[in-house]
């Protein structure tokens, strides 16, 4: 194999009733890179996260971590074995507040095992503050999730997901529901959080300005397969891209 | 955990108090006390949004346990008696756990229901073992080494389920603030996510179900020790729903409410039943809506969950 796949995704196929959700899916990604995934509404975008991350299986075709087969796996082994994600939706404990839901990433990945000393007495906890402080959410630590705005929410999604220390994330649309004037700055830390771990990061975003300040990589999905795959450069000025995904 | 810790040591002193002014009343309460333990065992479920309508088969399984040994002659203790039937009801629980703990809201319940049923009926027809529908006797064990007479027995019978409950209640308080309880809790909030989080939903919920099986078998044991008597009826289905009813009178929101409902209970079974027989279950039920209506705290966990499509 090349030098260094972290993910290779080989041929996915998955259709859900007529609908060809994946339809021979490929894609493969080095280790440090950021690519990001865009698409029209429909295109399966979330599809393929699903397929890599354990939450659908696919009717046919391989995923490839680090160069293990994960195809079926259960999304929490493929959690366990490195890779993070976070939800278009914000999947979230809504009740409990956002320092709570920090600490149940921490004890998930330190052991959630032990049923004697208290969470919130986590040893480690400080950490979890450190790192929403990173992403701008040190002041809400004490709020119930329930009561925050979803641009937040989803922060908090991806602040979850980086708990775990994971070496690949998957982030379905990190800036949907952030206003466009927080959204680089709201990058600019998610990358640097990303580049203190080296993590490989691929990214669904409907931001075209978010895709070509960040991405290393962008991949045109259409039909349940990739269309188009290059530099954000290349892809952008692509005739077919501008036409039927930016709507220029 | 602080008030928790003040309202239980509070509850504890006025039920002492309770069985010297009123030394009547000391068999009642233990038996409060007792079934109060297999109440802990449902709210632990209520907490990852569960409940069972089964736990009567491990109610009956830790009295059972009790009346065999007992009438195997073997002379165990009550110290010794207590905890077995705990530890049968826990090792059943983990076997039926492996099917059951893959469903959840009202399959898991109904799960619960039909096992417990089955264990219901083979009680029921295997006389020859069981005594099948007229139980069993349970002769009056040792307690801590020393043989009692009657009053004495009953006394420290009551001092010993106390113990047993004041013990249960701090260890499942421990357990609810761990990582694991706040995992459970994860169960009812966002199931999905705690998957993502690398933790198995199931096998969290099947801990959950193994410790509320084993204080489910402490409670039948002591019914079993105190009252003389096991029958089938310790596994029916209206025994359990009597107990999720206790847990809902109660409020599933701490480890003090599953005795606080499960005294009440008692009470009003006790005096309804003296005072207006044909209509104590007319009384209860009453209670219950006033509970739903005026303080829905334990029934507000029961929300139906749905799935929410990443
Ligand atoms: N669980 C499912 N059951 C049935 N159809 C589904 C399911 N998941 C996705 N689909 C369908 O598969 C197609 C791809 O959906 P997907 O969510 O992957 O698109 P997407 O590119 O993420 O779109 P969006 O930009 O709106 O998020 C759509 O037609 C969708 O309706
Ligand atoms: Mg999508």
């Amino acid at each position: 194999m090349t030098e260094s796949l972290v993910l290779e995704a080989r041929n996915l196929r998955l259709s859900f009733g007529g609908v060809k959700a994946a339809d021979d899916a490929s894609l493969a990604v080095k280790k440090g890179e950021k690519v990001a995934i865009i698409g029209p509404n429909g295109a399966g975008k979330t599809t393929f996260v699903n397929l890599c991350t354990g939450y659908l299986v696919p009717q046919s075709g391989a995923v490839m971590f680090e160069g293990r087969d994960i195809t079926g796996v259960a999304p929490r082994r493929i959690a366990r074995g490195g890779i993070g994600r976070s939800f278009q939706l914000p999947q979230l404990f809504l009740d409990n507040t956002v320092i709570e839901n920090m600490l149940l990433a921490l004890a998930a990945r330190e052991g959630i095992w032990q049923a004697w000393t208290p969470l919130e007495r986590h040893p480690k906890r400080d950490e979890m503050f450190d790192l929403l402080g990173v992403i701008g959410l040190a002041e809400v630590a004490q709020r119930p999730v329930r009561e925050l705005p979803e641009g937040m929410r989803k922060l908090i999604d991806i602040a979850m997901a980086l708990a775990l220390k994971p070496r690949l994330i998957f982030m379905d649309e990190p800036t949907s529901g952030v206003s466009s004037k927080e959204k680089f700055a709201i990058m600019d830390t998610l990358i640097k959080a990303l580049k203190y771990n080296e993590t490989t990061a691929i990214f669904v975003e409907h931001d075209m300005d978010v895709v070509s300040r960040y991405a290393d990589k962008v991949a045109v999905w259409s039909g349940g397969r990739i269309s188009l795959e290059g530099t954000p450069e290349q892809v952008l000025n692509d005739p077919d891209v501008r036409k039927n995904v930016i709507g220029v | 955990m602080r008030p928790e810790v003040i309202m239980g040591a509070g509850a504890a002193l006025a039920l002492c108090v309770a069985t010297i002014i009123a030394p009547w009343a000391t068999v009642m309460l233990t038996i409060a006390l007792a079934v109060g333990l297999t109440v802990l065992g449902i709210v632990i479920l209520l907490r990852a949004g569960q409940i069972s309508f089964g736990h009567g088969l491990y109610y009956a399984a830790g009295a059972y346990t009790v009346a065999f040994l007992v009438n195997a002659r073997l002379s165990l203790d009550t110290l010794v008696l207590i905890p077995l039937g705990g530890f049968v009801a826990m090792v059943i629980a983990i076997a039926f756990g492996f099917f059951a703990v893959r469903y959840r809201d009202i399959f898991f319940a109904m799960i619960n229901l039909a096992i417990s049923m089955v264990a219901f009926s083979l009680l029921e027809k295997l006389y020859h073992l069981t005594g099948g529908g007229d139980g069993m006797n349970v002769a009056r064990p040792t307690l801590g080494g020393v043989r009692l007479g009657r009053v004495a027995f009953e006394t420290w019978m009551f001092y010993t389920t106390l113990a047993v409950a004041a013990v249960s209640a701090f260890l499942v308080a421990r357990y609810l603030a761990s990582p694991l309880g706040k995992a459970l809790e994860a169960i009812k909030s966002n199931e999905t996510r705690l998957e993502y989080l690398g933790v198995s939903g199931n096998s969290a919920l099947h801990i959950a179900y193994a410790v509320s099986a084993a204080l489910a078998g402490m409670s039948g044991a002591i019914i079993a020790i105190v009252t003389g008597h096991v029958a089938p009826e310790f596994a029916y289905w209206v025994r359990s729903g009597e107990f999720v009813f206790i847990s809902i009178l109660g409020g599933s929101g701490n480890v003090v409410g599953a005795f606080a409902g499960s005294i009440v209970f008692e009470v009003i079974r006790n005096y309804a039943a003296a005072f207006a027989a044909s209509y104590w279950q007319t009384i209860l039920g009453l209670s219950l809506i006033a509970i739903i209506m005026f303080a829905p705290d334990g029934l507000t966990q029961l929300r139906l969950r749905r799935k929410v499509r990443p």
